[in-house]
């Protein structure tokens, strides 16, 4: 989809992909027959108008729901064919969620918050927090290690959450409206991060409604009615 | 996949997850804090209480059948202002109970006289027992000093006694008894020895009233030989004579299976020679298994009290780890995206439920080991506190945790991920 010549590894490949809810007799199709392929490296916004099948598609991009009808590839491994547990283990492996609320535990400190993934992956704790202080570092909060989130800034916590989302060291990280809370200034800044983390190789798709954040990405797939209505190229 | 380091840091998770909620956390504890409590306490008071009545029926021998002579019922109203009422043992059934048991270790004939005991100014109505040496065997009692009743004394009617612990140190308080002379109604005997005091046996007192260890032995032949079988009592307006040959007759038994079958045996023997119930058959082992049998009521009433606090206990905790689900689906959703197996939801807030009974059940423990020693200092009761007890507390917290943390921690694990990502 990029249309260069050599094309990179795809990482998230979606395949007539359709997600469907039961409403009691409705079927309310919120995504229906998408395609599309993000590949290694990308750095994509998804816009839309609130009910075109964003957050259905983020959903599906991040292993925790399957798509009804068609196939989602990631790096490879079909979705539609794990169980719950190998769904779980994907999601630890190979995506890293950024959310809009942050969604920090709050009974944990900001080194503990990063180090959660990998309480999932057993990963040998000291290497876990060699990785984590030195993400927390990254993200400019290394002198913070200790502090409970409600302590932090919306901007610091957001941060918190891209260390944090980053520690398994994912194929595809998975931002979701991740500036919405925050102010013009700290958007600014986060913005600045992902764009940093884009250059140093890291696919990035953000779903977001606005359209300044959309734009700082390389491309943008809008939705329309669970459609892929059109694809931007943006630099 | 949880090895020992895994359950560490979920178990400091659950710890901190709880620090959140101090209070609840503290007030959800107090339900099987109290239940745990109950069932500690509970048992030790149980125990001691049950170990209270077996030491008191143990004191009468467990292998013995004692046998009493009681006074039947006056049925005939009379005037005479003397009369003479025979009844009781006798020496007959002495001699048939011997020669018939096989499985007797010694039977032992005891005869009770009232005689004031008396040594220089110091007197003293002691109960005095003329009996034979087997005495001491089949009683368990054991000699203080000096010797106790041999056969040569028995058969030579000699004037030898022993004195019971508090008889001896009344009588003689500054000195040992042991070669000094006793008044014992006319006539002068020699003390040969001292014996311990026994516990008092409380309700199965022979006589009402009198202290159990006061009390001087002789043998059989010189009691018969100097006091006759004949005693008089005098009260106002009447004298009244018994004439009584055996009071008691202790049969002791040489192996405990036996004793229910000689007791049956003795009964039948009784009934057959004796036209009224002047006699009593008291069998120790018998009172023994009936207390067994209320110490099993007892036991299933504790346990079915301590069982439903802990049921409640474990209710309360259910409730509030629900309630922690709901309040926590938005940290569930998280960590279900960012991982975390459903195996790994349901032991973090299995670890969590139990840290919660456990931990209110180890304060529980500590609270009924405490009321035990308090019982102990206002009542005359002493607990037996066993290793078991607490052990069977600790063991039932943890039980209590899981299997009430395990619906909570299931809800929690089966949450939609998407739909509790979204939850507000």
């Amino acid at each position: 989809m990029t249309g260069t010549a050599t094309l990179a590894r795809p990482v998230a490949e979606l395949i007539d992909v359709s997600r469907v809810y039961q409403m009691g007799t409705n079927e309310v199709r919120a995504l229906d027959g998408i395609d599309c392929v993000f590949r290694d490296g990308d750095y994509w916004s998804i816009m839309g108008s609130s009910g075109s099948g964003k957050s259905t598609m983020l959903n599906l991009l991040g292993c925790i729901d399957r798509p009804t009808h068609g196939e989602y590839l990631v790096d490879g491994i079909s979705v539609g064919d794990l169980d719950d547990d190998q769904l779980s283990e994907l999601r630890g492996t190979h995506i890293g969620f950024i959310f809009q609320s942050f969604n920090l535990i709050s009974q944990l400190n900001v080194l503990e918050n990063i180090m959660v993934p990998l309480f999932y992956l057993d990963v040998p704790p000291a290497e876990g927090e060699a990785r984590a202080v030195e993400l927390a570092r990254r993200v400019g909060l290394d002198d913070r290690l200790d502090h409970r989130p409600k302590e932090l800034s919306g901007g610091q916590q957001q941060r918190v959450a891209i260390a944090r989302s980053l520690v398994n060291q994912p194929s595809l990280l998975l931002a979701d409206e991740a500036t919405g809370n925050l102010d013009t200034a700290t958007t600014a800044e986060i913005l600045d991060l992902f764009d940093e983390l884009h250059d140093e190789g890291m696919t990035i798709l953000l779903v977001t409604h606005e359209a300044d954040v959309g734009s700082r990405t390389s491309q943008t797939l809008w939705l329309k009615d669970g459609r892929v209505d059109k694809v931007l190229q943006n630099r | 996949m949880f090895g020992n380091n895994t359950f560490l840091r979920t178990f400091r998770l659950g710890v901190k997850s709880l620090m959140l909620h101090k209070l609840r956390s503290m007030l959800t504890t107090l339900g099987m804090l109290f239940g745990v409590a109950s069932v500690v306490a509970m048992l030790a008071i149980g125990e001691g209480a049950s170990k209270e009545a077996q030491d008191q029926i143990k004191q009468l021998g467990s292998q013995n059948i004692i046998l009493r002579s009681i006074k039947p019922p006056e049925d005939m109203v009379s005037n005479q202002t003397v009369r003479v009422s025979v009844y009781g043992l006798t020496v007959a059934d002495f001699d048939r109970i011997k020669a018939t048991y096989p499985w007797a270790k010694s039977v032992v004939p005891v005869r009770m006289l009232q005689q004031e005991a008396r040594v220089g100014k110091r007197l003293l109505n002691p109960r005095v027992l003329a009996t034979t040496p087997t005495y001491l065997e089949a009683t368990g009692r054991v000699i203080h000093e000096g010797r106790f009743l041999n056969d040569r004394d028995e058969a030579g009617f000699a004037n030898v006694c022993v004195l019971g612990y508090e008889v001896a140190r009344y009588l003689f308080p500054f000195e040992s008894p042991v070669g000094k002379r006793v008044k014992l109604g006319a006539d002068y005997f020699h003390v040969i020895g001292t014996m311990l005091p026994r516990v008092p046996i409380g309700s199965d007192q022979p006589d009402a009233g009198t202290a159990v260890t006061e009390e001087i032995l002789i043998p059989l032949s010189t009691g018969r030989l100097w006091f006759g079988d004949m005693q008089v009592k005098i009260r106002s307006g009447s004298r009244e004579m018994e004439q009584v040959e055996l009071h008691e007759i202790v049969l002791a038994v040489d192996r405990p299976e036996s004793v229910l079958v000689a007791a049956a045996a003795t009964r039948e023997m009784m009934k057959r020679f004796h036209k009224d119930i002047d006699y009593e058959v008291v069998v120790p082992l018998e009172l023994l298994l009936r207390e067994e049998a209320t110490k099993r009521i007892f036991k299933i009433v504790l346990a079915s009290i301590a069982g439903i606090s802990l049921l409640v206990g474990g209710i309360g905790i259910m409730n509030v780890m629900l309630a922690t689900v709901t309040e926590r689906t938005r940290e569930i959703g998280v960590r279900r995206a960012l991982g975390a197996k459903r195996k790994h939801i349901v032991m973090q807030f299995l670890v969590e439920t139990v840290v919660l009974s456990v931990g209110g059940g180890v304060l529980g423990i500590g609270l009924g080991l405490a009321i035990p020693k308090i019982v102990e200092v206002y009542t005359d009761m002493e607990p037996v506190l066993t290793v078991a007890a607490p052990a069977l507390a600790f063991a039932i917290s943890v039980g209590v945790g899981l299997l009430f943390g395990m619906y909570p921690a299931w809800r929690a694990a089966n949450m939609d991920p998407v739909e509790a990502l979204r939850h507000e």
